[in-house]
């Protein structure tokens, strides 16, 4: 048993380095993840990755595979196209989505295009797919950095975020505090998933953003218990995916999130909340 | 009697068409107004205007020294997603926000402002209930419980008794009353003329224009509400640009 769970984390440092990077991006990136879903954006994440990686590339282009130039140019990215589409939908008549389809497709295009004129992009490929295994310690670091910040800033957006999502017309009428909150929100997401395109690579990170958050869904019905859930589930996905990629000589960031779509397949299925079984077999109903 | 809404030669609409054409008047502080009119009148115009939700076109409104974060608002159809995982009692108690702010705590007094506003529209016991599993009636009853702890000098609601029961309306109204008698300044858009009759002493009847402005019962004769009948709703595409504005 302890070969099995523990031996893998108490024998190589990069199974630790890997867990502990991963742990803190469950519980920075999976609140978010909630957000996302309850707000029907839960492609918004997809889109903003997207946008991210060209920024990356970019900055991998002019300095290399240096952790500043990677992250700095996937935030840039991420706040430019965040912060466009924001205040965009606000301005105009497009809705929020319709924007960031619209940056995320151009940043992309963009991206590409500068990749290509600078030739060589096989390190950069291995790079943005990303290898949890191989997180050192300004990584980790950074994606620690991301998680404790993400967790105090949404302590306090939490109410002005919460009422746009629920009657953005009454928050507009009693306080000015909805659009810094979404726009900060916003760069919330952005941050979460620059920190987890470091470890699993853009696509993965969105995973572990979204794949808990939508399997919390099933399990409960207000929101706090809701981002419990999910933070519990992506750090199990975590540990589970590292041990299973670890055992069957995996990769390891799609055995994580394999695991949390495992997760998900069996909350479809059997959460208490809207499962398919409550639906197939319903329960008597009661007299009031 | 002190001015609490001035309104300027006000033009408000969508898309450079207007839907309140030069309105001016004044409501005064502790009125209870009715705003009557067909549909396409102006009458949620008006309203959005007055919350500063929409910029007027020409003119403008005078809040009698209130910010418009203080007017409190039952939109016709409110933005709410019905299906966000939060309580009755958490969505009542935004109603705090003036006082709370972003991060102040509710404390033991406040508590108790929310459970009364609760029992004053018959919905104790319905604290922990998703807001999702309310009916049409119980919805607008915790939106007036969230209204009465907004605690504001001015309410503006925008058709609040449609698609009520008749209980519900008389609960509500109870409600609406007791704020006229605290001196609060309310104005209500409604379609239903006898009930305005019994309960508003003012109205204004509005068909884009102003047709009447004054004593319900002058307000609300047959001649006038023919006329605001009459006065077309459509925009016109090729309208020229209004003279009155230039001069």
């Amino acid at each position: 048993m302890h070969a099995l769970l523990i031996a893998p984390f108490a024998d190589y440092e990069f199974m630790r380095r890997a867990l502990a990077g991963i742990f803190a991006l469950a519980i920075g990136a999976a609140p978010i993840g909630v957000f996302l879903m309850l707000r029907r954006m839960s492609l918004i994440g997809d889109a903003m990755a997207h946008a991210i990686l060209p920024g990356a590339a970019v900055g991998f282009l002019f300095a290399g595979l240096s952790l500043f130039a990677l992250a700095g140019g996937g935030l840039i990215a991420g706040f430019v196209i965040a912060l466009g589409a924001g205040v965009l939908a606000r301005l105009t008549q497009i809705k929020e989505d319709a924007s960031l389809a619209a940056f995320f497709l151009i940043s992309l295009a963009l991206g590409v295009t500068i990749v290509s004129l600078r030739g060589s992009n096989v390190d950069l490929l291995h790079f943005l797919f990303g290898s949890v295994l191989a997180v050192d310690d300004p990584t980790l670091i950074l994606i620690v950095s991301i998680a404790s910040l993400s967790l105090i800033v949404l302590a306090l957006i939490w109410r002005p975020l919460v009422l746009e999502c629920v009657d953005p017309g009454f928050l507009r009428s009693v306080s000015g505090a909805g659009g810094p909150a979404h726009i900060v929100f916003l760069a919330l997401v952005v941050m979460n998933l620059v920190g987890g395109f470091l470890a699993l690579g853009t696509l993965l990170a969105v995973g572990l953003m979204m794949l808990p958050a939508v399997t919390a869904r099933f399990w409960a019905r207000d929101i706090s218990s809701m981002i419990g859930i999910a933070c519990v589930c992506a750090a199990g996905s975590g540990y589970a995916g590292l041990l299973a990629s670890y055992h069957a000589n995996l990769p390891s960031g799609p055995a994580v999130i394999l695991v949390a779509g495992i997760l998900y397949a069996v909350s479809v299925i059997v959460g208490p909340v809207g499962g398919l079984i409550w639906l197939r077999s319903p329960r008597r109903h009661l007299e009031a | 009697m002190t001015a609490q809404l001035r309104f300027h030669d006000l033009t408000l609409g969508y898309d450079r068409h207007p839907a309140v054409h030069h309105l001016n008047g004044v409501v005064e502080a502790g009125a209870l107004l009715a705003v009557v009119g067909p549909n396409g009148a102006g009458k949620s115009t008006l309203f959005k205007g007055i919350v500063g939700a929409i910029k007027p076109f020409a003119g403008q409104i005078e809040l009698g020294g209130l910010g418009v974060h203080d007017i409190a608002y039952l939109p016709q159809v409110a933005e709410i997603d019905r299906t966000f995982p939060i309580s009755v009692y958490d969505m009542v108690s935004m109603g705090l926000w003036r006082r709370t702010g972003l991060f102040g705590g509710l404390g033991i007094g406040r508590r108790d402002d929310i459970e009364h506003a609760l029992a004053e529209v018959g919905l104790t016991g319905f604290e922990q209930r998703p807001i999702g599993t309310l009916s049409g009636g119980q919805m607008q009853r915790m939106l007036f419980a969230r209204l009465l702890l907004q605690d504001a000098r001015v309410i503006v609601l925008d058709e609040p008794f449609n698609a009520i029961d008749v209980s519900t309306v008389a609960a509500l109204l109870d409600l609406v009353r007791r704020w006229h008698g605290e001196q609060r300044t309310v104005v209500a858009a409604l379609h239903d003329i006898d009930l305005v009759k019994a309960n508003f002493p003012q109205t204004l009847l509005l068909a884009r224009e102003p047709v009447a402005w004054g004593d319900t019962a002058q307000v609300l004769s047959a001649a006038n509400l023919n006329r605001a009948r009459q006065m077309c709703e459509a925009f016109d595409e090729t309208a020229e640009a209004c003279a009155a504005e230039v001069a």
